[in-house]
């Protein structure tokens, strides 16, 4: 990678929850960097923290969860400590999201055109006319035909796949640094889905934006991310470039998670299945999180302090990696 | 091998025009959306029969049919020999209901909150007077669940349990025929695992045959014998498994597959296929498909293909070979 400032870079992250049985961490010391022009894929299983790292980014945590420990810095600047309108004028001209649910993220009493515009006017200076110029080429850009005729429609007069890009556009107008998508295909189907994810990538590498995608499809993130973040029980299980996590994890917990999906065992009669599932935040094992689902565990990793990307290879928070042998390891 | 369920030019139309006054005010002619159309198919006593398609696609409606929830508009469903429409020996409708029994997507929903376990799974055999002593324990001790469980409430459960309770339910009645309507897609990956394994196992144990509804290629891939694709409500494509997968002959199908994201594929860059699923109210003329056919001529769009039969495969295209 260059030896730029990343986009996005969060330093032991994280975030906590009071509740009346105790405090729980459901990001718990994350790190990780996103430079320009790079997509950072996020995968786990619901409950991992994915959403809840996004989230801790744009600042949208809900009470009581909060920040206790560790920074995020975007493009250098430290942005945990913002509060209300300061970081409220950094959202949307520094940051754009994109949510799962197209339908529940645009208001349904606006046209699109006025929720674009409302954007642009509100981050760049602006006048009325070139706010509607510049909505109508983001609707161009992101895809959707006869864009100057289709700005003055309603949400609903979308179908769920345009939607979504509309989304996108509002994500993208004011020209954003860093882009969080939420599991921005899980709603859509599989040929409306290949459509958004070409989108994204494409955005990506001709704008240079860095994008933060969270999803829980293996293969979303083998198509479009350029390196991947695997969470488990709100911690780093692993971390590297996505061709190397996949093919040959390192973390028992990721090379389960790939053996466990339907089109890594084809032709076979049983898939490979994790046993149990993931612990509730209010009673984590001591240790490695992972280490009762674990097929390699041994008494060190029910011993705390458990393992973490800094104390083990760099790559998984491990203490008795996997594939770390094989070399040059490429399986079509 | 015989037919379990013979499918015949099976049609749905659901009826979703305006309200009567509206449409007498607003003049707007009756809507009428065809959710099936002219579908046919077998399914094997002891196999699995996937259907997929888009979202619109009409295979819950397939599913929902099957099962008697909702009446065909036209065309006919035998089950074991028995049109369940026209039937009109009660003793042998209630002889074939028990039979068939149905799992659904969420199992969040489809769990009464202030039932115990126990009751949820005695139901259907209760429902008709049969004996359930130590009917729930064992089904749950079989769908990988303790006995202990029986006297919980579904909340205490996460989404992987509770889909093997609807599973249990599923059981009660000793049917042979399951409809799965999407049973693992609210599902993680690794409880997606464990739940299509225990599916597996038992259709072995016990000799079931299923009707998987699903839009996700791989879980399919996985679990089905034979797969039908839907598309607008009309079956495009239908074939043994590696036959699909191998040799896509419709054009719909060979979109699906190239779109469908792929762990090996590394930033692959594909050309993404052109626009979405037409309006079902009004579907386009001929093939339904021909708007986005990349090998479309001129009589796809006058001509409604019919199926044919090439080698295993059944395909509806002009132009299929």
């Amino acid at each position: 990678m260059t030896e730029k400032t990343p986009v996005l870079s969060v330093r032991n992250l994280v975030v906590e929850i009071p509740t009346r049985h105790g405090i729980l961490r459901p990001v718990d010391n994350v790190s990780y960097d996103i430079h320009a022009g790079e997509i950072l894929g996020v995968v786990g299983e619901s409950g991992a923290g994915k959403s809840m790292t996004g989230n801790a980014v744009v600042g949208l945590l809900d009470r009581p969860a909060r920040i206790t420990s560790g920074e995020i810095l975007l493009s250098g600047q430290h942005i945990h400590t913002l509060k209300g309108e300061a970081l409220r004028r950094l959202r949307g001209k520094m940051m754009g999201m994109i949510f799962q649910d197209p339908l529940t993220s645009l208001n349904p009493l606006l046209t699109v055109g006025d929720q674009l515009t409302e954007t642009i006017q509100e981050h760049l200076k602006v006048g009325q006319t070139e706010a509607r110029n510049r909505a109508i080429a983001a609707l161009e850009e992101v895809g959707i035909p006869a864009a100057r005729s289709r700005i003055d429609s309603y949400p609903h007069e979308f179908s769920g796949g345009m939607r979504q890009r509309v989304v996108i556009a509002l994500a993208l107008c004011a020209e954003p640094d860093l882009v969080i998508a939420d599991e921005p295909t899980t709603a859509l189907d599989v040929s409306v889905q290949a459509q958004i994810v070409a989108l994204l990538k494409r955005l990506c590498r001709e704008k240079g934006v860095a994008v933060m995608l969270v999803t829980h499809d293996m293969g979303v993130i083998a198509e479009a991310a350029d390196r991947v973040a695997v969470m488990y029980a709100g911690r780093l299980a692993e971390l590297g470039p996505v061709r190397e996590v996949l093919t040959a994890a390192h973390h028992p917990y990721t090379a389960g998670l790939m053996a466990s999906t339907p089109l890594a065992s084809q032709g076979k009669e049983r898939l490979r299945q994790i046993p149990g599932a993931m612990p509730r935040l209010g009673n984590l094992p001591d240790g490695c999180a992972f280490h009762p689902r674990c097929d390699y565990a041994q008494d060190r990793c029910r011993a705390n302090p458990g393992p973490t990307l800094d104390t083990c290879d760099g790559r998984a928070a491990c203490w008795f990696p996997l594939n770390t042998k094989q070399k040059d390891e490429v399986s079509a | 091998m015989s037919a379990i369920i013979k499918i015949e030019s099976l049609t749905r139309v659901f009826d979703v025009s305006k309200p009567w006054l509206n449409r007498v005010i607003e003049r707007l002619p009756k809507a009428l959306l065809t959710a099936v159309s002219e579908v046919s198919f077998e399914i094997e006593e002891n196999s699995v029969y996937a259907l997929v398609g888009e979202s619109g696609s009409g295979k819950s409606t397939i599913g929902k049919i099957v099962v008697g929830l909702v009446p065909p508009s036209k065309g006919k469903v035998e089950v074991e020999g028995v049109d369940l429409a026209t039937e009109t020996d009660a003793s042998k409708i209630e002889a074939v209901r028990a039979d068939i029994q149905m799992i659904f997507q969420d199992p969040y929903a489809s769990l009464n909150p202030r039932w115990r376990v126990r009751e949820i799974i005695n139901e259907p055999v209760a429902a008709k007077g049969g004996d359930t002593t130590g009917l729930a324990e064992r089904l749950l001790e079989q769908v990988g669940l303790s006995a202990k469980d029986a006297a919980k409430y579904p909340h205490e459960f996460s989404g992987g349990q509770r889909q093997r309770i609807c599973i249990a339910r599923a059981l009660a009645s000793g049917p042979k025929i399951i409809v799965c309507d999407e049973p693992t897609s609210a599902l993680d990956v690794s409880v997606q695992a464990q739940v299509l394994n225990l599916m597996s196992d038992l259709r072995k144990d016990l000799g079931l045959t299923y009707l998987f509804i699903s839009h996700d290629l791989t879980v399919v891939h996985h679990m089905a014998d034979k797969i039908g694709v839907l598309y607008l409500g009309r079956l495009v494509e239908e074939a043994p498994r590696d036959r699909l997968f191998d040799a896509p002959k419709h054009p719909y199908t060979q979109m699906l597959f190239d779109a469908a994201p792929r762990m090996d594929a590394f930033g692959r860059e594909v050309e993404p296929p052109k626009g979405e699923i037409p309006d079902a109210i009004n579907p386009p003329t001929g093939c339904a498909f021909h708007p986005r056919c990349p090998i479309a001529v001129e009589r796809c769009s006058k001509e409604r293909p019919e199926m044919r039969r090439i080698g295993e495969t059944r395909v509806a295209c002009h132009l299929a070979e």
